[in-house]
This record gives C-alpha cells, structure tokens and sequence, in this order.
C-alpha cells in the first residue's frame, strides 16, 4: 500500500532523512510517506526531532543526507506547497498587526519582492478567514483573539497561501475541551476537502481517536502507520522510554 | 496680546534656531518609523549601541579632517555588520557581541580625542549633541539620508513587516530574511548618523526607543503607530526647542525630557491599556462597596 515508486498518491516522502545542528544527531535515517488527503499525526518526546523535521520539510534546515520530496519534488522555499502554522509560544501576539493582516501574509511568497497585496490577493485571505470561521475578528489585533481563534487564524494564513500540505506545530496544546474539539473538527473539514495535513502533538489519544496515519519520532522513526498499529505498549515505550499502559479505549497514561 | 505671540514667535526669528527645528524635527520623523521596528524587534540595546559606535567613527575622521558624517557612518554600519557577525558565530551572545563591540568603538574615539593638540569641542558636541550648530548642509544631508531611510521602509514595508512578525515563515516564503534583518540594521545605523549632530551619540537612542514606545500605548497597527510616533517624535523636538529657548537649557536634553514626559502621560493615560484605566474597575468596585 505504500509503495516508494508511486508519487503519485503521495504527499509527503521522506527517505533516509539524517539532520541535525554542529555535531549533535537530531534526525538520524527517518523514513516515512504520507498519503494525500491525509490527518498525520507527529508523535514523539521532547527533543525527538518533531520541530527539526518540520523544519526540513519546510526547507528551512538543510539536512546532512537524504530527501524529503513533497508532492514528488523537492521542497524549496517560496515554493508554497506548504503551509506552516507554528507552535503557539513562538509567535509575538502582542504585534501590531491585525487577524486580516497575519493572514494576508500568507499571499506575501507569492507575490515576491515588492509588490504589494492586490485585491485578489485580499479576497482569497478574507475566504480564508471565513473558512476558519473567523471573518467578523478580521479587524481585531491579533492578541485579542482567543487561543483558539489565534490558532484559527494561523491555518487561515496556510490557507490563503493555497497550500495543499499543512504542517501544524503543536496545534492543540494549552487549548481547553471545546477549542481542542473545535479545531478537530476544522482539520478534519479541511482533511475531507482534500488537503493533507501532518500535525506534531503530545496528544495521544487525539491522534488515536481522529487521525488516519502516525509517526512516532525519537531521532529515527519507531513506527508509523494507521494509529491502532502504532500506539501499542512496545513502540510507545521504546519512543518515549519509558513504560507506557495503553487502556483498551485507546486512552494513554504515562507510568511512573 | 502681543507678548504671547512674541512667546511663540521670538525663537524663530534667529536663523539657527529655524535651522535647528528643521533639523531636530527630520531626524525625530525618521527615528520613530524606524524606532517601531526597534520597538517590536527588542533592539533597544543596539540603537543605542551604533551611535555610540559611529562615535569612533567620527574621532578618526576628525583627526585625518575628513567628512565626519563619512566617519560615523562606515563605524556604525561596520558595527552593525560585525555583531551580526560574532553573535552568527554561536560563540558569544548577541547582546555581549553588542557590549563589546560598541564600547572597543567608542573607546577608540576617546583615545584619538585624547592625542588632538586642536580644540575638540566641536567633537564632543557630537556626544551631547548640539541642534544649534547645525549648517544648512547638515541640514540638507539629513533630508536625503532621511527620504532615502522612508523610501527604503515604504517600498520594502511588506517585506520588513513579515520579517520582523515571523521570521521563520518569511523564510519559508522565500524572502530573504538575513537581508533584511541586514537591512534593518543599516536602517537603525544611518538614522543614528543623521541623529548624532542634531541630538547627541548618547541621547540618539531616545528618539529611536521613545515616540514609537509612545505610539504603541495608542494604537493597534504598524502604520499607524510609525505616523503617530512621527507625529510624536516632532512635536517633541518643537515643543523641546521652545523649553530650551525660554528656560535656556540644552535643546537635545529638552527635546529628550518632552518626549519622556509624552511616554509617562500616554503611559498613565492610554484608553483601556493606562495605570489609571487600568485602576479605575478596582476604584469603580471600591466606592460600590463602601455605599453598601
């Protein structure tokens, strides 16, 4: 079923990935792919390489040896295949700029040195913003918006780039229940209109639950596949080193 | 009547004091556009470290009687350029590249200072400032150094934007981010030459840090905050001119002390964000209880 010789159905393939900073190791010969139109789920412990391996994917961080071919090429930057939504911490939110204007930035590669954003431009991150269901805060400053509508508006800014693979960093931590569901569900919608969408998260039972495929990351890829394949006792415990019991409902508990 | 008009009149009917306000008001418009970006970015420390640093600058063009605005741009620019440099190397800490490199300049500039037979006040006029001095070509040199640092923030203002609120995106978007992070500095090291005549090496980073600190307590965009950090930036430089004319105190310290005293009035006073709207739910909800 997944086959390294067809692209075609294809999003994501990365082979024999190696990557990491000066001499430290933080990738070493990660192999995976990810169907089209997928929910992936990127599963590992702290420092396992989850925020590295975005990072290449991106064509941010140069790896030492191997490939990652998005859509069957390689990713380069500007190119716009991918979209990318950080991880909450990292974005300044007490910045000046509107909700509209952070999505508009999404058309900014696009549009190269510059030029300015014309009407289409504006157009499509105003249907993006109404995608995410955040049209009546376009005018709001970024950090007046609730934690999960700032994470709404970060996959608006994926959306209006038309990228056809997102790659969200932490996309549902320090959210509460009804934001977690609610982002679900828009993942999900956005799954079923064909977008592929690769999720790093420490929820388990998230990705157990809703997603199609899993990685679980710790430096080289300890298994990957449908998530019931995955999270069993064996793999969980090698990738997070420690002793994992996995409850019958698919409901995680790290043992002491 | 007539006494009040000459209040406000009187200053203007010296040549160099109209020089000087022409002056102090370009540098101060320029400053806090490009101030916002200090601002936003927490480049506080090196706006006040390239003025300082053109300082050595400035000493060894004085000394070799070339042009002292020649000097203090190539040290500030070089100064920039090399802690971005050190501080990419991973060995030291940016903020230590920072304090080094701007002290070794400045030091450099007291020591040629040091070894002049000839009378150096002009010198240290450029460490206090001195608006009054300034020349019609001075005058004329700030204009286009000025318009060329507004024309570079209009015509790239996406590129800045995006840069300084995401740079990892940016990247991924294909602008070229260290060019423009490059470029910021630059910015920040042509501003501090144009600014060191007018307002002196130690108080250039006021003009930088405090109308755009200002503006921000009042408005909620990048635009906005650049015109009414402007608007601020000028209007202190005017209003400074005028304490300095009639209290006979320096005209860079006057123009320093109005805008500190904008930023303490905004920063007590901005709606919804300010001390005393900040306070006023806990009064409203105090003298709500004591009626009960």
């Amino acid at each position: 079923m997944l086959d390294h010789s067809s692209h075609r159905d294809c999003a994501v393939d990365v082979r024999d990935l190696r990557a990491g900073y000066n001499s430290h190791v933080a990738l070493d010969g990660v192999t995976f792919t990810i169907e089209r139109g997928c929910l992936a789920g990127l599963v590992g412990p702290n420092g396992s390489g989850k925020s590295t391996l975005l990072k290449v994917m991106l064509g941010l961080h140069k790896p030492w040896s191997g490939e990652v071919l998005i859509f069957g090429h390689t990713e380069r930057p500007g190119h716009g295949d991918v979209g990318y939504t950080p991880q909450s911490e990292l974005v300044d939110w007490a910045f000046p700029v509107s909700v509209f204007d952070v999505v508009l930035m999404g058309r900014y590669g696009k549009l190269g040195l510059v030029r300015r954003p014309g009407r289409r431009d504006r157009d499509i991150a105003m249907s993006a913003l109404e995608r995410v269901r955040l049209a009546d805060r376009a005018g709001r400053q970024i950090g007046e918006l609730s934690g999960g509508e700032q994470r709404r508006a970060l996959i608006a800014r994926a959306l209006a780039q038309e990228a056809e693979l997102l790659l969200l960093d932490e996309p549902l931590a320090g959210l509460d229940a009804t934001a977690q569901h609610d982002l679900l569900r828009l993942l999900e919608e956005l799954r079923t209109e064909g977008k592929t969408l690769f999720v790093a998260t420490h929820d388990l039972s998230c990705v157990a639950a809703d997603f199609d495929h899993a990685v679980l990351l710790n430096r080289r890829v300890v298994a990957f596949g449908r998530p019931a394949d995955v999270f069993n006792e064996e793999k969980l415990s090698e990738a997070f080193q420690r002793h994992l019991f996995v409850l019958p409902q698919g409901t995680t508990i790290i043992g002491p | 009547m007539s006494d009040i008009a000459d209040f406000f009149v009187d200053p203007w009917r010296l040549e160099f004091m109209r020089r000087g306000l022409v002056a102090a008001t370009l540098v101060s418009v320029v400053a806090a556009v490009v101030g916002s970006y200090v601002i936003l970015k927490g480049m506080a420390f090196i706006s006040d470290a390239l003025p300082h640093a053109s300082f050595g600058g400035i000493a060894i063009a004085f000394a070799l009687g070339g042009s002292l605005y020649l000097g203090g741009a190539i040290a500030a620019l070089a100064t920039a350029l090399l802690i971005g440099f050190v501080s990419r190397r991973g060995l030291v800490r940016s903020d230590a590249a920072i304090g080094i490199l701007f002290v070794g300049s400045f030091a450099l500039g007291l020591a040629v200072i040091s070894r002049q037979k000839n009378y150096t006040g002009d010198l240290f006029s450029f460490v206090f400032g001195n608006v009054l001095a300034v020349t019609w070509n001075d005058v004329y040199l700030t204009a286009a150094i000025g318009a060329f640092v507004l024309a570079f923030v209009a015509i790239f203002y996406k590129e800045l934007l995006f840069t300084s609120y995401d740079p990892a995106m940016a990247a991924a978007a294909g602008l070229p981010v260290p060019a423009l992070q490059y470029a910021l500095l630059a910015l920040v090291a042509l501003t501090t030459v144009i600014a060191v005549q007018t307002i002196g090496v130690i108080l250039v980073v006021a003009l930088l840090v405090t109308p755009a600190a200002t503006a921000q307590l009042l408005v909620r965009s990048l635009p906005a905050m650049m015109a009414l950090g402007a608007l601020i930036g000028a209007a202190s430089s005017v209003i400074g001119l005028y304490v300095a004319w009639h209290a006979d105190l320096s005209a860079s310290a006057s123009i320093v002390l109005t805008a500190t005293a904008l930023f303490v009035v905004a920063f007590a006073f901005a709606p919804g964000r300010g001390l005393v709207w900040q306070a006023l739910p806990r009064l409203n909800s105090g003298s709500s209880a004591v009626l009960k």
